[in-house]
């Protein structure tokens, strides 16, 4: 066993953490989520440059051909960074999408992409279904020698912002059912795709999408038609790995913002860090961190292994990164005291972070009842 | 022993929920139902409903205003107007300076404070915490000096909750820099008109404004509005912290938002069935009821003393403790129960016809979850109030 970055992945760590500390102060960040696209365009150009939306596309499409490890340490720092731009959607998801289902002509999207001119979004989630992924009321029913897709997907990440969508819908069998399910690249401006933009509670940008008789042809389709359900849990498992790095990030901010704060607070006329009880409190947030972090590594090291060592990791990495998020957040404000519920601290916004966190691709329960039943 | 409510209790429930019912304005309930913000307009119309009623203070000795019904009376009372969905009265000008006025203060002052308490023509906020002074209060800053008759003022207030809505403040202030810190702290009320104060909102992380700095810069009090002594200020704040312990553990609230939640739990879907049917979802509200009833019979418990006689003491901090915790708990399952649509948080644009986004008050829930945090923070956090009961009550 090895838990220590290579060489390379050193490099690249310092190079996050050094664009982070240059160009992605919580002011900046503050400014950003506020205008009408809630990321920069210009940032975004910029991890193109760096090579960060690429760094897992394989070589042969247009990337540096990286993997999970790579990708991990992008993500853990942008949680340390907040960082709202849509990495985990287009770099994270749609990457996956398009170089696990794509057929050549669909990959040859992937070297756009790497160069950061090219956004997607997952058009998975349904009213009805909760975390469900193969609960798919959407359809698309043949239609000629294409389709036409009906439905609404809901809370869809980065939607006003893809060039693509990449939509889950059902092409036969019934609601439930874990066959008949297909995966579409359909175009964001097709005639019938309607959204409805807004805001997220943790400031990023999201909408319900609804489909009203979209037109697709027989080559929209992405993946193997009826049988997609193991390409989405695979890629929502490499979703959930990367946010459990992302979550990781927030993480280690709250904790050391807790401690700096609570080393300077002063009452009764000592640091409140003095304190036994706050201590303890402290300490548990340490443990609850650490433990978050070796499963993040585990997640994200296991994201190659078979279905289901994979998913089973995966699986318990969102339980604890969700049960861990949590009890972190929660007491980084408790120990913050009035401090931490101003929204003008990042406190707040992490806690914020990491509760949208729990929520993608699945909560701690739900992933804890996946757990039991593999 | 018995469990049950008299006759006269029972009777006494019929009569509020028949008044509450029949007096309570819809579109106010409404906002309530929905966890909306409420305008400061809301607040008053429904106190100045109960007032005509006679019924606003129901806390306060008869001879001042107050109902002169037992303690059980008053939780049945706050029971029927959270489960109408009344808007909670603020507890400034009621609960807390009221009480320290009829108690301590001159017959001039009952006089001009009291009728305009109980007819809400003041709105009160309290200038307690400051920068420095959260947790450890008696630490706090704000000089009062001697002018003549006057005090000047000087100082900065924070997490003065309403202060925005305030005409009146009750504050205290430090009259003696040599005292010890308990000993040079007095209680004087000040008027928001006066120049010198500045209001400033501070927006709490669920995007609502209610709390407040409040900077005194050479504000002129006269000295006619001390209460009490000069430098027994801190007498008259333990009297208050301690004063008004009915509401504290917050189980009608609690209790509605059970209501709610299994409403909520009843309508959205888990692994295609209805949510509330899930086992997972089950085990969590089960175990949170549970812990509400048991807070419920223990608060009875602790009123059921005050009614014979023996006052709530330190253990008063229990039921703030566990009542802001399972308040949390609450409020935190049905933001779990909402999946994704705990994630959408646009205030409606006045005006919109469009439809919600998911269950009709997905908003409201996150945003009180949100605030929520503060309720283990406020009021004494909950490690103060462990500190108090270890002190106060098991002599550690």
């Amino acid at each position: 066993m090895d838990f220590q970055y290579n060489d390379e992945q050193k490099l690249l760590a310092d190079s996050v953490e050094r664009w982070l500390r240059e160009k992605y102060s919580f002011e900046t960040w503050r400014k950003l989520v506020a205008t009408e696209q809630g990321f920069a365009p210009a940032n975004w150009a910029e991890m193109a440059e760096l090579g960060w939306l690429g760094v897992a596309v394989p070589e042969g499409m247009g990337g540096l051909g990286g993997g999970a490890v790579e990708q991990m340490i992008i993500m853990e720092g942008l949680g340390w960074g907040l960082v709202a731009e849509p990495y985990l959607w287009t770099a994270v998801v749609g990457k996956s999408l398009l170089e696990l289902a794509g057929n050549p002509a669909q990959q040859a999207l992937l070297a756009g992409l790497a160069e950061g001119k090219l956004q997607l979004a997952f058009a998975f989630a349904e009213p009805q279904a909760r975390y469900d992924l193969h609960d798919v009321a959407t359809t698309a029913k043949a239609d000629g020698a294409g389709f036409m897709l009906s439905g609404k997907k809901i809370v869809v990440g980065n939607a006003a912002t893809a060039d693509w969508l990449v939509v889950v819908a059902r092409t036969s069998g019934d609601q439930r059912d874990k066959s008949g399910i297909s995966l579409f690249l359909v175009a964001a401006n097709a005639p019938g795709v309607q959204r409805r933009d807004y805001r997220t509670v943790d400031h990023r940008r999201a909408s319900d999408v609804t489909f009203d008789g979209v037109t697709l042809g027989a080559d929209d389709v992405l993946g193997p038609k009826d049988a997609a359900l193991p390409i989405v849990e695979e890629v929502a498992d490499r979703a959930m790995a990367a946010m459990c790095a992302e979550a990781v990030g927030c993480m280690t901010v709250l904790h050391r913002d807790t401690l700096a704060y609570t080393k300077q607070r002063k009452q009764f006329g000592r640091a409140i860090a003095d304190f036994q009880v706050l201590q303890h409190r402290m300490v548990d947030m340490m443990i609850a961190l650490e433990q978050a972090k070796t499963m993040a590594i585990v997640a994200n090291l296991k994201l190659g292994a078979a279905p289901k060592e994979r998913a089973r990791a995966v699986a318990a990495a969102k339980v604890q990164i969700g049960r861990s998020g949590r009890f972190v957040g929660q007491q980084a404000v408790q120990l913050h005291g009035g401090m931490g519920m101003s929204d003008e601290l990042p406190v707040g916004h992490y806690m914020k972070r990491l509760m949208i966190i729990d929520t993608l691709f699945g909560s701690a329960d739900h992933h804890q009842k996946r757990f039991a039943s593999m | 022993m018995n469990l049950d409510y008299s006759a006269d209790d029972e009777k006494f429930r019929a009569e509020v929920r028949g008044f509450v019912r029949a007096n309570l304005p819809p579109a106010i309930a409404a906002k309530v139902a929905t966890l909306e913000h409420l305008a400061k307009d809301d607040y008053v119309a429904w106190q100045k409903i109960l007032h005509r009623q006679g019924w606003v203070a129901p806390n306060w000795p008869r001879e001042y205003g107050g109902t002169g019904w037992t303690p059980t009376q008053r939780y049945i009372f706050d029971e029927e107007c959270c489960l109408a969905d009344a808007p909670h009265l603020s507890p400034f000008g009621l609960s807390m300076v009221g009480p320290v006025i009829y108690t301590f203060a001159t017959p001039e002052q009952k006089a001009k404070y009291l009728p305009r308490i109980l007819a809400s023509d003041d709105w009160w906020c309290q200038g307690y915490s400051e920068p420095g002074s959260g947790s450890d209060l008696a630490s706090l800053k704000t000089r009062a000096e001697s002018d003549g008759d006057h005090y000047v003022v000087n100082g900065h207030k924070i997490w003065t909750t309403q202060a925005h809505f305030a005409n009146m403040m009750f504050c205290l202030v430090r009259t003696d820099p040599a005292a010890k810190p308990q000993e040079g702290i007095s209680f004087i009320l000040i008027d928001m008109a006066t120049p010198g104060i500045t209001v400033r909102p501070i927006v709490t992380i669920d995007e609502g404004h209610s709390i407040n700095e409040v900077f005194l810069d050479n504000v002129r009090v006269p000295k006619a509005n001390l209460i009490g002594k000069e430098g027994r200020g801190w007498t008259y704040a333990k009297f208050l912290l301690g004063n008004e312990r009915t509401g504290i553990a917050a189980v009608a609230d609690s209790k509605r938002r059970v209501l709610r939640l299994k409403e909520l739990a009843r309508g959205e879907l888990c692994d295609g069935r209805p949510l509330i049917d899930d086992g997972t979802f089950r085990d969590k509200l089960a175990a949170v009821e549970i812990d509400l009833m048991s807070l419920e019979y223990t608060n009875l418990r602790v009123l059921a003393d005050e009614q014979g006689g023996r006052g709530p003491g330190p253990e008063a901090s229990m039921l703030k403790i566990k009542g802001s915790e399972i308040q949390q708990t609450i409020n935190e399952l049905a933001v779990e129960a909402l999946g994704y649509y705990a994630s959408p948080y646009e205030m409606p644009q006045p005006g919109s016809n469009l439809p919600p986004l998911g269950p009709a008050n997905a908003r409201g829930l996150v945003g009180t979850h949100l605030y929520l945090r503060a309720a283990t923070i406020y009021g004494g956090s909950n490690e103060i109030q462990r500190n108090v009961i270890a002190k106060m009550v098991l002599g550690l």
